[in-house]
């Protein structure tokens, strides 16, 4: 243990004294039930137009992602995986890579979806949000896996490009209760947007596998 | 004057510091903290000239019944401002529920004043050319509970239950992108783009340092902004409905986000990018 995280695990403990009758007040506290958020989340979003309530209303997978706070038991995730599986819809064609330039904008694009946004606003994926990309790109959050040689790394493997469209339609048909958006399922981007970006990772001509 | 002059310049450091970040983030990082450090003084952060507004606006005789705010009970007796911020939200036996600092001034102005709120709710979040009194009387409010520490009040069941309710919603995901507040604040050390992320999931310094700086002016909007504001733009950024100003999820989430921050000491207005 470096003296840093001897400090820092030295203050968790001073807090965990400090505030020794808040946590227990925390142990103590049952989860409210369900009826009981309903009206708080009826208070303060119950003006809203009836698409966007329904936005906020979790469908079976995301009952038991909230359940579980995301760390879901096996038998969970198993069936998670089958039902979010079964959701994605993979090109007609067969064809999984479009244009990596294209893919390079829906990966900066960070609007859509917001009540700020005007009617009609073409959604990005903000990949950048969470993932590093392309080298030359310096903002990118750390929230997700760095993604840079992602192709190049898989030896541009088709079955892996076919994996990445698949994790991009619907994270949950790989990882269940992926802090990752389902952009396919939940209609975020289109099936052109994500074939765009499985060609930023995959093509050998992007920048990401420079 | 002065104070419109200071608020350039350090919108011209600020940016040009967080244009640094790109480059060298744990440096641009830390010259920020010494800007920011620099700049708290009250001389020089424009949050202050909110603060003066609110104190004016406390005093002064509206609604129908031509008297000023100074008898409304913030929870530590009829008028008293010292200190009442840092045990906000609180039960209000009165209004028979728990209300953060805005609904309980939104209560006094009905109830004390009897001032129709509609305007004063329009004008919830200032603009150019557009003050908010709300932002200006929690500056006001908010700044006499300087060094004093976070007290959550969790003795009622109303407040329980808020604290309760409020961790629920920390969790719950939803939206199209299905995102939580934990999506982003339940994790240590990441950052969205190149913004850091304060890790909110756990009791101690990042919650302690999140709450105990809101009311802050905000240098890349140009006013003051609450928690009613940072919350609303979370549930924007998070892709939810709007939220309903001074509602009862905003401050449930405020109440686990002061439990969660108990024993941060208050410092505000503060400045942030």
């Amino acid at each position: 243990m470096t003296n840093v995280s001897k400090l820092a695990a030295l203050q968790i403990l001073i807090g965990v004294v400090t505030f020794s009758a808040n946590a227990s007040a925390q142990t103590a506290a049952k989860a409210p039930d369900p009826a009981t958020v309903d009206a708080y989340l009826k208070s303060t979003f119950g003006k809203a137009p009836p698409e966007w309530q329904a936005r906020i209303e979790p469908d079976e997978t995301l009952k038991v992602c909230n359940a579980h706070r995301n760390e879901v038991p096996s038998a969970e995730a198993d069936k998670i995986i089958k039902r979010e599986l079964a959701k994605v819809a993979y090109p007609a064609d067969g064809k999984l890579l479009g244009n990596w330039k294209e893919g390079q904008k829906v990966a900066n694009n960070g609007r859509g979806g917001q009540f700020s946004d005007p009617e009609g606003t073409v959604a990005g994926g903000n990949c950048y949000a969470c993932h590093q990309l392309e080298l030359a790109e310096v903002s990118f959050g750390t929230l997700g896996p760095s993604l840079t040689k992602y192709g190049k790394d898989r030896k541009f493997d088709p079955d892996e490009a076919k994996n990445a469209y698949t994790k991009i339609y619907n994270s949950q048909a790989v990882v269940p209760c992926s802090n990752m958006p389902r952009f396919g399922a939940n209609k975020v981007l289109t099936e052109q947007q994500i074939k765009d970006l499985v060609a930023l990772l995959f093509d050998p001509e992007s920048p990401v596998n420079k | 004057m002065k104070h419109a002059a200071a608020g350039s310049a350090l919108a011209a450091i600020l940016l040009f510091f967080s244009g640094l970040a790109a480059v060298a983030q744990d440096a641009s990082e830390k010259e920020i903290e010494r800007y920011r450090a620099m700049i708290s003084d009250p001389l020089s952060n424009p949050g202050y000239l909110a603060v003066d507004r609110g104190e004016v606006l406390w005093a002064e005789k509206r609604g129908t019944k031509n008297v000023s705010l100074e008898t409304c009970d913030l929870g530590l007796g009829a008028g008293k401002v010292e200190g009442a911020f840092a045990q906000m939200p609180r039960f209000f036996a009165d209004g028979g529920k728990v209300m953060d600092l805005e609904q309980r001034l939104l209560w006094c102005m009905q109830n004390i004043q009897g001032l129709d709120t509609k305007d004063v709710v329009t004008r919830r979040f200032s603009g150019p050319g557009r003050a908010s009194d709300l932002e200006d009387l929690v500056a006001f409010i908010a700044n006499k509970s300087n060094g004093m520490k976070i007290a959550v009040q969790l003795k009622h069941p109303k407040e329980q239950e808020m604290a309760a309710v409020g961790e629920e919603l920390f969790y719950r995901r939803g939206g199209v992108m299905d995102f939580s507040c934990a999506t982003c604040h339940a994790d240590e050390g990441k950052r969205i783009r190149l913004q850091g992320l304060p890790n909110l999931s756990k009791p101690g310094k990042q919650p302690q340092d999140t709450m105990a700086s809101w009311p802050t002016y905000r240098v890349s909007q140009g006013a003051l902004r609450t928690m009613q504001h940072r919350l609303w733009d979370c549930y924007r950024q998070q892709r939810w409905p709007v939220p309903e100003y001074a509602s009862d999820s905003v401050t449930a989430l405020t109440v686990f986000l002061n439990k969660q921050a108990m024993g941060g000491e208050i410092n505000v207005p503060s400045i942030k990018r």
